[in-house]
């Protein structure tokens, strides 16, 4: 058994799907946050459904996130989600009022408003929540055998609130640069004016929450300066891809600045797999303790394999069918 | 008052789970009624078919969307609830979970935008295609949860090892013993209550003489369905009442109200089950009923409540009660249908204005007799979270404080609210427009800039301009 490390193969996996989750419900959810910002109600509209086809599939990652943790890492599952309990009921509340908000509106005429309040608040507060998921994950959690013992609101610290609202600001910026994708004229001209804002307002937070964990957290440090030969290449990086951005938006290039954020996104990743290895419920419990029988993991994986390539199949066609701008003619006609 | 994080948290996960089911029950029966009139568009070219679809789409849309949001809220209830529970299950739960997500879930959500979205985008067999797949979807996803729950019933292939459960058998413990039944009477059960909301709403409108070519065809189409699957479904309860029997007696003897261990028990009608005072009030039953349909003789053996401790029985009023009322409406069901296929027979269904009647005033009853079948079943298995295994008061967050328990359920029980009151404004705003409202029309002329702008869509009763 020991030939293949199964933990390993899942840490890979898990850690491909929270990442597809955050790109993809990411930008969805960044429309929601800059929705009220939006110049018309025709912006609205657009904006609106510009992602009504897909933000299912895209949610639907998050749920395989769940799962999976309960499949592959029960550990982190049975400590994450009672840890974070009134955060994860935040998260859920805010899910489910931008879900509903996708129906309602459409059939709504007077009331519309109130869905659009719904579809704001909700993904404001579900990415604000999702934020705090990682700071609190970068705190540690206080474990006993292999659950929590902490209390209800050990997960709100001034800290978490800072990985929040940076979570909050580089969601929109995703959603920002998505419309600049999918819409034109008035719209995509007012996207382009408000993604520098949320550039310069993302690599703010990242500044500060770079600065703050490695201060604040003995482990994160010491992995850093230990090895400051390779590591200094990722705020290098950071720079670079940002630039690469402003300068795509100065030239009004449609496509590069989404997958700029894209890429942005998975420099911080990386960075804080990179602070946090191999710590799954830190400050003690790593991957290895966290992982279930290797039966299970093994019995999953066979079907993984095979399953997962052909749901990255169909969602890509999806995307295909959907592609192009969505202004005017392709209404919330179903 | 002490708060119990306990009681809390099985209130809570009744209340989640029973919003969460409602959905899911209808949309697996109409995705199939939807995936069928898209086949037959598909192959005859009639517009009454479009027409249908078209509006059950819509239909199909929004009670789909409460399904997925309401879901979202089950896939981590486990977690922050029952941690516990879900650390000692997770080897097996975690990977039937897993696979529902990656066969089934994300099956739904991406061909349901195409459904949606898709029919100016994509050739028609390509939509047909999609109706399929999310027609599917939903029967794998029943596959997957129905084989946990079931597994939490009678469990199967699984060791206990320090507390934690280890897999000896998947192939048993995915099919464990009363999996087939329950899959099989739940699939009935969607049908149903597709089936019968389908049927209430096309005599709705044809005794309003609204819609009548499309309406006479779908009430066709679904009185033959349910003539066929209601007594059907009789038969499979009784089959998946009989392996209840076998592995859950205890459960049985509740739902017959049986106290005391006889041979030849009665087929109780009517009863007031006590708890505490361990019998019934006011029994009116058919002598030897349950020991003839328990084990097909008249003096046949039934174990009373009595074999088992007081702490170790689950709560006798509910599951008595519970199990009536679904029997009791599918009988209604069956004496329904098959009353509408003798006047579809004889030629006078259309004008059948009582029975017509009937079937709008039945549009509740299949969701009441599913979540009655589900108290059955659930309260049924109490006080064990896992049939024999683990008991529910040693699955839940040990960090978890009554105070905590309290927020959230309160919280869910105003977030579900405002999400049923407005889903049901709106369903019944696109009910009162009608199939002839969402024709092709709007679509192609491109007329509604604005979705839903025209007043001739309109779901409000006062349109913007
Ligand atoms: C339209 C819905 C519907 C209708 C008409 C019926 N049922 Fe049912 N029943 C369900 C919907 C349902 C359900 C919600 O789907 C349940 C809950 C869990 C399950 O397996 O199915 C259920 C559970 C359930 C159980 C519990 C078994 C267990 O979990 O241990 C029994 C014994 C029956 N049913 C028997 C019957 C009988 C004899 C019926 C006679 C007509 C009947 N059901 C009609
Ligand atoms: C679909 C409709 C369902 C309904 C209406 C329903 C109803 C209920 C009710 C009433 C309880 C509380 C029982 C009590 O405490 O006396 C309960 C508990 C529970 N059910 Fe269900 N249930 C459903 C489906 C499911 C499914 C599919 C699963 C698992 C996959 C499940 C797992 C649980 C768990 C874990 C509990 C909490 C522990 C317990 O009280 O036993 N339920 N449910
Ligand atoms: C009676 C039992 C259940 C059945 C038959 C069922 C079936 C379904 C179906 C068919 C859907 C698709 C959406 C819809 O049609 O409304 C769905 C959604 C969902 N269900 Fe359930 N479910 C049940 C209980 C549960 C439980 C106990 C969980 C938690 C583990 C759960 C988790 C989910 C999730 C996460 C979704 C959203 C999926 C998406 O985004 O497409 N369900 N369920």
């Amino acid at each position: 058994m020991e030939l293949i490390d199964l933990t390993l193969i899942w840490i890979v996996i898990l850690g491909f799907g929270v990442l597809m989750y955050v790109l993809m419900d990411g930008f969805d959810l960044g429309v929601g946050i800059l929705f009220p910002f939006a110049p018309n109600d025709q912006a609205r509209d657009d904006m609106m459904n510009s992602v009504a086809p897909v933000w299912d599939g895209n949610e639907t990652w998050l749920i395989l996130g769940g799962a999976g943790l309960l499949a592959a890492f029960p550990m982190v599952y049975a400590v994450f989600l009672p840890a974070l309990y009134i955060g994860v009921f935040l998260l859920l509340a805010g899910l489910i009022f931008r879900g509903i908000a996708f129906e309602f509106r459409f059939k709504a005429q007077q009331s519309r408003y109130l869905w659009d309040h719904s579809f704001n608040i909700g993904s404001t507060v579900a990415a604000f929540a999702q934020g705090a998921v990682v700071g609190a994950y970068i705190q540690g959690f206080e474990v006993e055998g292999f659950q929590y013992v902490g209390g209800p609101f050990d997960w709100l610290t001034p800290f978490t609130v800072m990985t929040g609202l940076g979570v909050v600001t580089g969601y929109a910026l995703l959603g920002a640069t998505w419309t600049i994708l999918k819409t034109e004229g008035e719209t995509q001209r007012w996207a382009w004016r408000v993604t520098p804002w949320l550039l310069a307002g993302m690599l703010g937070f990242f500044v500060v929450v770079s600065i703050w964990t490695p201060l604040s957290h003995e482990r994160v440090f010491d992995r850093w300066m230990s090895n400051i030969q390779i590591l200094w290449m990722f705020p290098l990086a950071t720079l670079l891809v940002s630039a690469w951005l402003y300068n795509s938006i100065r030239k009004r290039r449609e496509g590069i600045p989404f997958v700029a954020t894209m890429a942005l996104f998975v420099l911080f990743y990386i960075g804080l797999l990179i602070s946090m290895w191999p710590y799954a419920v830190p400050p003690e419990h790593t991957f290895w303790d966290a992982a279930s029988d290797p039966g299970s993991q093994l019995f999953l994986l066979l079907g993984f394999l095979f399953v997962i390539p052909v749901v990255l199949g169909y969602t890509a066609w999806t995307y295909w069918v959907f592609r192009g701008k969505v202004s005017g003619q392709n209404g919330y006609g179903h | 008052m002490e708060l119990d994080p306990v009681f809390l948290s099985r209130i809570q996960f009744a209340f989640v789970v029973s919003f969460h089911a409602i959905f899911p029950v209808f949309t697996i029966g109409l995705a199939a009624f939807i995936a069928s009139l898209e086949a037959l568009l598909y192959r005859t070219g009639n517009p009454v078919y479009e027409e249908l679809s078209r509006f059950w789409t819509k239909v199909f849309a929004v009670v789909f969307g409460m399904g997925v949001v309401s879901g979202i809220v089950m896939a981590f209830q486990f977690g922050t609830n029952w941690s516990v529970f879900s650390y000692a299950t997770a080897n097996f739960l975690g990977p039937v979970l897993s696979y529902e997500v990656v066969t089934a879930f994300f099956l739904e959500a991406v061909f349901l935008g195409v459904l949606l979205f898709g029919r100016n985008k994509v050739p028609r067999g390509t939509h047909l295609f999609a109706a399929c797949m999310v027609a599917i979807g939903t029967f794998i996803s029943s596959f997957w949860i129905l084989s946990a729950n079931s597994w939490m019933q009678t469990p199967a292939g699984v060791e206990v090892q320090d507390g934690i459960f280890q897999m000896t058998s998947w192939l048993e413990a995915i099919f464990n013993p009363s999996f087939g039944w329950r899959f099989a009477h739940f699939a009935l059960a969607a049908f149903l209550t597709a089936g019968f909301v389908v049927l209430g709403i096309s005599a709705w409108y044809l005794r309003q003489g609204k819609a009548l070519t499309s309406s006479r065809k779908a009430l066709t189409m679904t009185v033959v369905l349910m003539a066929l699957i209601a007594p059907t479904q009789l038969v499979v309860g009784d089959f998946h009442g009989l392996d209840t029997f076998e592995h859950q007696p205890e459960k049985v003897a509740a739902m017959e109200g049986v106290w005391e261990t006889q041979e030849g028990a009665p087929l109780l009608l009517f009863a007031i089950p006590s708890q505490t005072e361990e019998r019934n009030y006011l029994e009116v039953g058919i002598p030897k009923g349950a020991s003839l349909i328990l084990t097909q003789e008249l003096d046949g053996e039934v174990p009373g409540l009595k074999e088992w401790a007081p702490e170790d029985r689950p709560h006798v009023p509910t599951v008595f009660w519970s199990f009536r009322i679904m029997v009791g409406l599918g009988l209604l069901m069956i004496i329904a249908a098959v009353a509408g296929l003798v006047q579809l027979l004889r030629g006078k269904l259309f004008q059948s204005n009582r029975l017509l009647r009937l079937y709008t005033w039945m549009i509740p009853a299949p969701f009441i007799a599913v979540l009655a079948g589900w108290f059955v079943t659930e309260v049924g298995r109490q006080p064990w979270l896992v049939h024999g295994m683990m008991r529910v008061e040693d699955g839940v967050t040990p960090s978890l404080t009554g105070g905590m328990a309290l927020f959230t359920l309160v919280g869910f029980v105003l977030v579900y609210s405002v999400v049923f009151i407005a889903g049901v404004y709106y369903l019944s705003r696109v009910m009162k427009a009608g199939p002839e409202s969402f024709t092709q029309k709007d679509e192609d002329e491109g007329t509604a800039k604005r979705p839903f702008s025209n007043v001739h869509t309109s779901l409000d009763d006062a349109p913007r301009r």
